[in-house]
């Protein structure tokens, strides 16, 4: 007969609790599970991440359904226990579910502190606590306007980044003289809020709120004890949190500031356990995952009849605020007995400092650089003897032991019960041979496996480190491929972080994300550039130096280094004029090459670079614009003579690839995008190998996406049918834009698209109207500042110094 | 020409180089490629990658390096050689500046 477990609340100590009870006795319990949230379990410490938009919700899911349903646990969401009957050993929700137990667990978690100030009820008064109150803030953030946020630590601070992040000016009071005065000294305080102060967020500290000052029921300031009055759409308090006891009380369980348990985790009534930010343990009470999961397990254990003791928790903070690294651990108040050793660099806004005690670390805050914050903290945990380190211990493992070593060699130096995940209390032993004895290979097996890295993803690297160590060569990072050894982030993160950030400058870019070099390279600049080309279409301008020189002179360079013209005909039709100024010009620059080209274009090579200018300005004359057969942006659309001429035409083939090619032409694109449209199944444009092609029908337009025929041979996949030549222009353009969002830099349309799934376009594009419409005026709109010839810009004078050399010597002078 | 003897041409002024970018310098038949970083430091090179001869100053700049428009190969502006796993270089230039203006020695090729 299984045991009855019964669990009230659904937060992430609960979860680690039930993944550890399954793995120690897979079918040992039957488990219900009350959770007041109307939703699965998901990583409550990414919801900063959420609120800045660098993660959705999906991303910090932990337990989905499947989940569940997989472990055989009833879960009962939006449904809050309101009473425990310990005698008949029942639990009852507010909406009238009744379950029995032979166990139950308390994981009532924490509710945020609300300072009884007046107005505290107006609407916009808002805590920061689970996933309701980020999505108040994002509508909030939405309408603009000030958000002044109350109390500045760890979650009042993640909360004034993720408002700023969203576009509202922000305010932060704080009562202490010193931001997160409980784990930062003064002069990092000092650094943070110099910190908060560059991104344009208020800061005042020893701040006392005097009220909320409302309007019609709805928050329109905040008045100080002072008198100043700071206007307000939102409020945000983030003040504390205090555990939720309320349950536990009104059961009869003995409860303090928390639920009181021993070092089993039980509360006053043997059957009845209490787990997370609820219990109050050895006069303390916790609010960071890290104890939480230690709870989580020894409850796990003492389940399965094992006696484990939980014995408290030393605990480590760290800002998630992208950009700014901070870490603090311990205790770091002055006093007799302690020493400290201190390092300031305050150009690289470097600040470290240790606290001693009998030559041990008592407490460390790192700013600026923090990468060696484990490392400390393991020392601390441990009372290491410093003794013999201390001269270099302030400069990190690196430096110890004489040389620097390789940061493979720190990582292989640590000891086998050092800590890698301090969210998870994983272990350096426990990932090494999970990685060794299961076969694990990649981070996401480390992750699904050990947890480690699973949580905040601060010690992804050191994870990644431990792959390497364990695999060698046969460890391949392939999860995230860096977009080049500028940054670790892939091509994705930057693009997501583009947007999310509002940057707006490559400069603004290198800065915001990190950049390990002063101004980029050859692989991420023109990728770069061409990101801030997309997505800000009206504010960017061009990085002329980041453009691939083709790009720069608009010709494509050849073998010797001279350039070859191509000059656009509108779907590969022309004229005896244009022909004739096209002979002309040959024989005026004397071109040694003319060649009809696969796109159904004239090519003319070997041109001298200085001659460009004046071949364009006669090509100008005749009605030519550049054919941007150098660019990535949109190239050709072949045609065939469909209607007008051939006998099996169904429809004007011709005409709709003309109408496309100067509806779109400009543009530019992740790599070069080809197209083609076929006037019927015969297909003589040989529309199915193109990017984006469409094959005409006597019912309509059947258009295809995702060919090649280049490197990779691959005949296109259908996108759909529509009736009319304006929906034909209408889907291909939105289609168009969808990947000009989305595609990494030189990926072409058949990659990207088999990246997402040939399916997600077609739902994006075939069956979203909404979307459809919203990509092709993303694609209007940027065309309003595409559509400008670059040939006649240059023959008018545009980037003259390109074309002439800077200096011509005579030999006479060289002697 | 004596590989020993300086012989310094003033060939234009700074601003005549857009940051992080490059223009030429004919000299008889050979052409020198004089490179402007971020932060306007004066290079000169001899317009030829090591590898197939490409247009060193048609690349594009980038800290101290130049990567060739042809097969991308990343070349040291101060010393002229290929960086990374290509090996090989090409001729550098003395430079140096007198207020804006810019000195080339085209006396000895280094």
């Amino acid at each position: 007969m299984k045991k009855k477990l019964v669990v009230v609340g659904n937060g992430m100590a609960p979860g680690r609790m039930l993944e550890h009870l399954f793995e120690l006795s897979p079918d040992g319990f039957d488990v219900t599970v009350f959770n007041a949230e109307p939703r699965v379990n998901y990583n409550r410490l990414m919801l900063s991440p959420v609120l800045s938009g660098e993660k959705t919700y999906e991303d910090i899911i932990t337990h989905d359904d499947a989940w569940y349903e997989q472990q055989r646990i009833t879960l009962h969401k939006g449904s809050k226990v309101s009473r425990i009957d310990r005698g008949a050993k029942t639990v009852t929700s507010d909406n009238g579910i009744t379950a029995s137990y032979d166990t139950l667990i308390v994981a009532t978690g924490s509710n945020p502190f609300i300072i009884p100030l007046p107005g505290k009820d107006l609407e916009g008064v808002l805590t920061y606590r689970d996933l309701d109150d980020v999505e108040k803030m994002l509508c909030a953030a939405r309408a603009g306007g000030r958000a002044v946020v109350i109390g500045g630590g760890l979650l009042g601070l993640e909360a004034a980044a993720g408002l700023r992040q969203q576009g509202m000016e922000v305010t932060v009071l704080h009562l202490m003289p010193s931001l997160m005065e409980r784990q930062l000294d003064p002069a990092a305080g000092y650094l943070l809020e110099k910190a908060f102060a560059d991104r344009g967020i208020d800061v005042i500290t020893k701040a006392n709120t005097h009220e909320i000052v409302g309007k019609d029921g709805q928050v329109a300031g905040v008045k100080l004890d002072n008198g100043t009055v700071i206007g307000a759409a939102i409020v945000v308090m983030a003040v504390g949190i205090r555990p939720g006891i309320d349950l536990a009380k009104e059961s009869g369980l003995n409860v303090n500031r928390g639920i009181l348990v021993g070092d089993d985790m039980q509360t006053s009534d043997p059957a009845i356990y209490a787990l997370g930010e609820c219990v109050e343990h050895r006069d303390q009470v916790y609010g960071l995952v890290a104890p939480l999961y230690e709870m989580a397990v020894t409850i796990a254990e003492n389940l399965c009849g094992n006696k484990a003791a939980y014995t408290g928790s030393v605990t480590a903070t760290k800002l998630k605020v992208t950009g700014i690294d901070l870490y603090s651990a311990g205790d770091f108040a002055e006093a007799e007995d302690r020493q400290e050793i201190v390092l300031r660099d305050a150009t690289a806004g470097v600040y470290k400092r240790l606290v001693l005690k009998d030559n041990r670390i008592i407490g460390a805050v790192l700013y600026g650089e923090t990468s060696d914050g484990p490392w400390f903290f393991d020392l601390l945990k441990k009372q290491t003897d410093i003794s013999d380190m201390r001269e270099t211990l302030i400069f990190g493992q690196a430096y110890q032991g004489g040389s620097p070593l390789d940061p493979m060699a720190a990582v292989a130096a640590l000891p086998d019960d050092a800590e890698i995940c301090g969210c998870n209390g994983v272990c350096k032993s426990k990932i090494s041979n999970a990685i060794v004895g299961k076969n694990l290979n990649s981070l996401d097996d480390v992750r699904a496996h050990t947890k480690a890295s699973a949580s905040c993803g601060s010690c992804t690297g050191l994870v990644e480190q431990l792959l390497s160590l364990a695999l060698g060569e046969a460890y391949n990072p392939a999860a995230v491929q860096p977009m080049c050894g500028c940054t670790e982030l892939g091509h994705d993160d930057v693009r997501r972080l583009i947007v999310a950030k509002q940057l707006k400058t490559i400069p603004a870019v290198m800065q915001e994300l990190e950049w390990k070099t002063s101004c980029g390279c050859a692989k991420c600049r023109p990728a770069l550039n061409y990101y801030l080309v997309c997505d800000w279409p009206d504010e960017y301008a061009d990085d002329y130096q980041s453009r691939f020189i083709n790009e720069r002179v608009h010709a494509n360079i050849q073998k010797d280094g001279t350039y070859s013209v191509v000059p656009r005909m509108w779907g590969g039709v022309t004229s005896s004029k244009e022909l004739r100024a096209i002979a002309d010009t040959v024989d005026k620059f004397d071109i040694p090459m003319v060649k009809v080209t696969g796109g159904q274009r004239i090519d003319l090579l070997g041109i001298r670079k200085e001659d460009l200018p004046a071949v364009w300005g006669d090509l100008g004359k005749a009605g030519f614009v550049s054919g941007q057969a150098y660019a990535k942006g949109l190239r050709t659309v072949k045609t065939c003579v469909g209607t007008d001429w051939c006998r099996f035409g169904t429809q004007d083939s011709t005409g709709l690839g003309i109408r496309i090619e100067k509806f779109m032409w400009g543009s530019w694109t992740p790599a070069k995008v080809k197209m083609a449209v076929s006037g019927c199944p015969r297909n003589c444009s040989e529309a199915t190998c193109k990017d984006v092609g469409i094959i005409c029908v006597d019912s309509g337009f059947e258009i295809h996406f995702a060919g090649a025929a280049g490197l990779d041979i691959k005949g296109t996949e259908i996108l759909g049918m529509v009736k009319t030549e304006d929906e034909a222009l209408e889907h291909v353009v939105a289609l168009v834009q969808m990947y000009r969002e989305q595609g990494r830099y030189l990926e072409r349309i058949y990659k990207w698209s088999r990246r997402i799934g040939y399916d997600e376009v077609r739902r994006q594009i075939m069956d979203d109207a909404d979307k459809r419409k919203a990509y092709f005026e993303r694609f209007v709109f940027s065309q309003k500042f595409a559509q400008v010839d670059p040939w006649s810009e240059r023959v008018s004078g545009k980037d003259k110094h390109e074309f002439q050399p800077m200096a011509t010597l005579s030999l006479e002078a060289a002697e | 020409m004596n590989a020993l003897t300086e012989n310094w041409v003033a060939i234009g002024a700074v601003s005549d180089i857009p940051r992080r970018g490059s223009r030429c310098v004919k000299n008889g038949d050979t052409t020198i490629a004089i490179f402007r970083t971020v932060d306007d430091h004066i290079y000169a090179l001899e317009d030829k990658c090591p590898h197939k001869k490409g247009p060193l100053s048609q690349g594009i700049v980038h800290d101290g390096c130049v990567t060739c428009p042809l097969h991308n190969w990343v070349i040291s502006l101060e010393t002229g050689q290929a960086q990374g796993a290509d090996e090989g270089g090409t001729l550098s230039f003395g430079v140096k500046l007198d207020g804006d203006s810019i000195l080339l020695d085209i006396g000895g090729a280094r």
